[in-house]
C-alpha cells in the first residue's frame, strides 16, 4: 500500500464518465506528474486528491486512511493554484498565516512557522506587502509558502508555473526541484508541459481521454512509450514515425522502408523479440527519436547497431546546440538531430546514422507498443 | 498638451469642445432648475411668491419656513413638522438598505460559488422579482403583513422594501461575484475556512464598489417610496413621502408654498447626501466585472 493510493477512481458528470477507473500508488517522498493535453482529466483528479471534486467511484487513500467524503482541509493537503490564488485583501503574512489561523493555531506559533517559511523560500522582506504588489515570481513564492506553512501530508500543484515567463518558469522549476530534495516531500504534480514532467517527477502518469496512457520514471515514458499517444507526446520534438514492414534477414529481422528517392532502406534490429518476430510480412509503424537519428559522426559511441544511410534533405534548422535536418522515410518527413556544426545544405544528399538500439515499433491497428 | 488629449478615443477640436461643453452645461443647469426654484422659494416669506416671480430671488432671506416644516407645520390633524417623519424613515431604511445588501451578497454567494441543482432556475425566479410592478402585490402583501402582525409597522415597511429589494440586490452581487476568482474560494476552503469564513474574510473585503451600488441603490428606492408607505404604514410609522404629502396636501388654512418647498429639499437631502457622499464609487461598481481589468 502505497502513502497516497489512487483506487479504481472513477469521475461522472451525470452519464458522462469524463475518469475511468484511474489506478494509482504513490510512495512517500515521490514526485508524481500527472501530464496531458488539455481536458485529460488531470486537473480532475487533482482536485478529487484535494477533495474539491467528489470521486463518483473507486477510494482515494492517504496514509491508508480513506478520504472518500472528507473535507479537504481535514486532509492535510496543501494546494499551490495556477493562479496563485493568493488572497488579494491580506498581507503576503497573512496570506501565508490564514490556514493555521482557521486550524486555530496559536499566533506564536503561526508567527514562528510564518518566519520558518520566508526564511526558505528568501520572501522575508515581502511579508507586510499585498499580493497585488509583487512580481509572477514573487507571487509563486508566496503560493508555495501558504502550501508549505501547513507541513501537509501531500502537496498538490495545478500547473503552477504556465503563468510565468519562459526563462523564470525554468528558474521556478529547478527551485521546486531543490524544494523536493530537501523536504523529501509526497508531491503531485499537474502540467501540460512534457519537459516540466520529464525533468521534475521521479515518476509520470501520462494522461489522455481520461485514461492513464502509462505510469512509469521518465525514463520508461521516455525510452518505452506505452502506445503511439504517448511516444508522440512526450518529447520534443516529437518522435519520428515511420510505416515499415518487418522483413526476416539471414540473421534476425529488419524494418524496411524507402527513402526520398523510392531506394529501399532495410534496418536490422538489434535484438528483436519473438512478438516482434511474428509480425514478418506485416507491417508496423517504426518510431525512431530525433537525437537516434543523426549524422554518422554524432552518433553514439556506446550504440551496437548503427545502421548509415543516405537519403535527401529538404530543410535544416540551425537551434545553436543541434542542428535540426528534415528528411523522408518511407514518405513521412523525419527529424534528425545533428550536430551544430553539421554542413548538410537543403535539397543535397546527407549520410544519416540511425541507431537501432534505441528504435520502438507499434502495431498499426492497436497503436500499442509491440515489446 | 499633446498627452493629456491622447487618452480620449476621440480627438476633438477646440471648436467642438467648446460646444460640447455648451450643450453639457445648458443640461446641467436645465436637470439643476428644479432643484435650484425649491432652494430659493424655501428661503422666501410667503408674500414674495404668491405676489411675485417664483424664479426670482428673495428679497428677504428667511430660515423660518425650514424651522417651519421641521418642527411645526400641521401634517395631516398634528401640528408636529416632518421631524417624527423623517426619523421614521431613518428607522425603515437604514434596517431594509443593511438586511438587503446583505442577503444579496449572499446569495449572489451562493449563486455563483455554490452552485446548486435550479439554482439558475431560482436566479431567474429572483431577477423575476425585479419586474413585477409594486401594485399587483398590495393587496397579497397586506395579507402576509396582517398574518404576521407586523400591520402599520415599522418592521412591517422594513419587511417589504427588503422582500423588494433582494431581486436587486441579488443581481448586482451575483453579476460581481460571477467574475470573482473561484480558486481563492477553493483555496481557503483547503486552508480550511468555512461557508460563512470565507464570505467574511475573502469575498466582503472585496465588495466595495457593489456594496456601494447596492446601498445607494436600495437607500434611494426605498427613501422615496411613497406606495407601500402610504398603503402600509399607519400615523406612527409613516415615511417621509408620506408626511410631504400630507403636508402639502393639507386642505384647512392657507398654502405655505414656502414650507411645502423646504419640506421638500428636507425630503430629498439624504438620498442627495448619498450621492454625493458615494456617488463616484456607484459608477465605478456598476461598470466592475463588465471590462476585464
Amino acid at each position: 500500500m502505497g502513502f497516497l493510493d489512487i483506487k479504481n477512481a472513477t469521475k461522472s458528470y451525470g452519464e458522462l464518465e469524463v475518469l475511468h477507473k484511474v489506478d494509482i500508488e504513490v510512495e512517500e517522498g515521490e514526485f508524481l506528474v500527472l501530464v496531458g493535453p488539455s481536458g485529460c482529466g488531470k486537473s480532475t483528479l487533482l482536485n478529487m486528491i484535494a477533495g474539491l471534486e467528489e470521486i463518483t467511484s473507486g477510494e482515494i487513500a492517504i496514509k491508508g486512511t480513506t478520504m472518500n467524503g472528507v473535507h479537504p482541509s481535514k486532509r492535510n493537503i496543501a494546494m499551490v493554484f495556477q493562479s496563485y490564488a493568493l488572497y488579494p485583501n491580506m498581507s503576503v503574512g497573512q496570506n501565508i498565516t490564514f490556514g493555521l489561523e482557521m486550524h486555530d493555531v496559536p499566533k506564536p506559533e503561526r508567527e514562528k512557522a510564518m518566519n520558518d517559511v520566508a526564511k526558505l523560500l528568501q520572501i522575508e522582506q515581502l511579508l507586510d506587502r499585498k499580493p497585488g504588489q509583487l512580481s509572477g515570481g514573487q507571487r509563486q513564492r508566496v503560493a508555495m509558502g501558504r502550501a508549505l506553512v501547513r507541513d501537509p501530508d501531500v502537496f498538490l500543484f495545478d500547473e503552477p508555473l504556465s503563468n510565468l515567463d519562459a526563462k523564470l518558469r525554468v528558474d521556478m522549476r529547478t527551485e521546486i526541484k531543490k524544494l523536493h530534495q530537501k523536504l523529501g516531500t509526497t508531491i503531485v504534480y499537474v502540467t501540460h508541459d512534457q519537459i516540466e514532467a520529464m525533468t521534475l517527477s521521479t515518476r509520470i502518469a501520462v494522461m489522455n481521454g481520461g485514461y492513464v496512457q502509462q505510469l512509469g520514471t521518465p525514463k520508461e515514458i521516455y525510452n518505452t512509450p506505452n502506445n503511439l499517444f504517448v511516444a508522440t507526446f512526450m518529447g520534443s520534438p516529437s518522435m519520428n514515425l515511420v510505416p515499415v514492414k518487418i522483413v526476416k534477414l539471414d540473421k534476425g529481422i529488419a524494418a524496411e522502408t524507402s527513402n526520398a528517392h523510392g531506394q529501399t532502406v532495410s534496418l536490422p534490429f538489434s535484438s528483436p523479440s519473438d512478438e516482434l518476430k511474428s509480425y514478418v510480412g506485416k507491417t508496423v509503424i517504426l518510431g525512431i527519436r530525433p537525437e537516434a537519428f543523426t549524422d554518422p559522426g554524432g552518433a553514439d559511441r556506446d550504440a551496437s547497431n548503427i545502421v548509415e544511410i543516405d537519403n535527401e534533405v529538404i530543410v535544416t534548422e540551425p537551434a545553436g546546440s543541434d542542428t535540426f535536418v528534415m528528411t523522408t522515410l518511407g514518405g513521412k518527413e523525419c527529424n534528425a538531430r545533428m550536430r551544430a556544426d553539421v554542413q548538410v545544405k537543403p535539397g543535397s544528399q546527407a549520410r544519416f546514422a540511425i541507431n537501432m538500439d534505441k528504435a520502438v515499433v507499434f502495431d498499426t491497428d492497436t497503436e500499442m507498443r509491440i515489446p | 498638451m499633446a498627452i493629456a488629449s491622447s487618452d480620449t478615443a476621440i480627438r476633438t477640436g477646440r471648436v467642438t469642445r467648446f460646444f460640447l461643453y455648451l450643450v453639457l452645461i445648458l443640461f446641467a443647469l436645465f436637470y439643476l432648475l428644479p432643484f435650484g426654484v425649491m432652494l430659493v422659494n424655501s428661503v422666501k416669506p410667503l408674500a414674495e411668491i404668491t405676489g411675485g416671480n417664483m424664479l426670482s430671488l428673495p428679497d428677504v432671506w428667511t430660515l423660518e419656513p425650514w424651522f417651519k416644516a421641521w418642527s411645526s407645520a400641521q401634517i395631516g390633524v398634528e401640528a408636529t413638522g416632518l421631524s417624527p417623519y423623517f426619523w421614521n424613515s431613518i428607522k425603515m431604511v437604514v434596517p431594509a438598505v443593511a438586511i438587503s445588501t446583505i442577503l444579496g451578497a449572499l446569495n449572489g454567494y451562493v449563486l455563483t460559488k455554490w452552485r446548486f441543482k435550479y439554482d439558475t432556475l431560482i436566479f431567474g425566479m429572483m431577477l423575476f422579482a425585479c419586474f413585477i410592478p409594486f401594485q399587483i402585490v398590495l393587496i397579497p402583501m397586506a395579507r402576509i403583513l396582517g398574518l404576521t402582525g407586523l400591520a402599520g409597522s415599522t418592521p412591517g415597511l422594513v419587511l417589504v422594501h427588503v422582500v423588494f429589494g433582494l431581486g436587486f440586490t441579488t443581481l448586482y452581487f451575483k453579476n460581481y461575484y460571477q467574475v470573482f476568482p473561484t480558486e481563492l474560494i477553493r483555496a481557503a476552503q483547503i486552508d480550511g475556512a468555512g461557508f460563512f469564513r470565507i464570505f467574511q474574510r475573502i469575498l466582503l473585503p472585496s465588495s466595495g464598489p457593489i456594496i456601494v451600488v447596492s446601498v445607494i441603490w436600495q437607500f434611494t428606492n426605498i427613501w422615496n417610496d411613497f406606495l407601500f408607505g402610504a398603503s402600509f404604514a399607519d400615523l406612527d410609522s409613516q415615511p417621509m413621502t408620506v408626511a410631504l404629502n400630507n403636508l402639502v396636501q393639507s386642505s384647512h388654512g392657507v398654502k405655505e408654498y414656502n414650507v411645502h418647498f423646504a419640506g421638500a429639499v428636507f425630503a430629498a437631502l439624504p438620498t442627495l447626501l448619498v450621492y454625493i457622499v458615494a456617488g463616484r464609487y456607484f459608477v465605478r461598481g456598476l461598470m466592475a466585472g463588465s471590462v476585464k481589468g
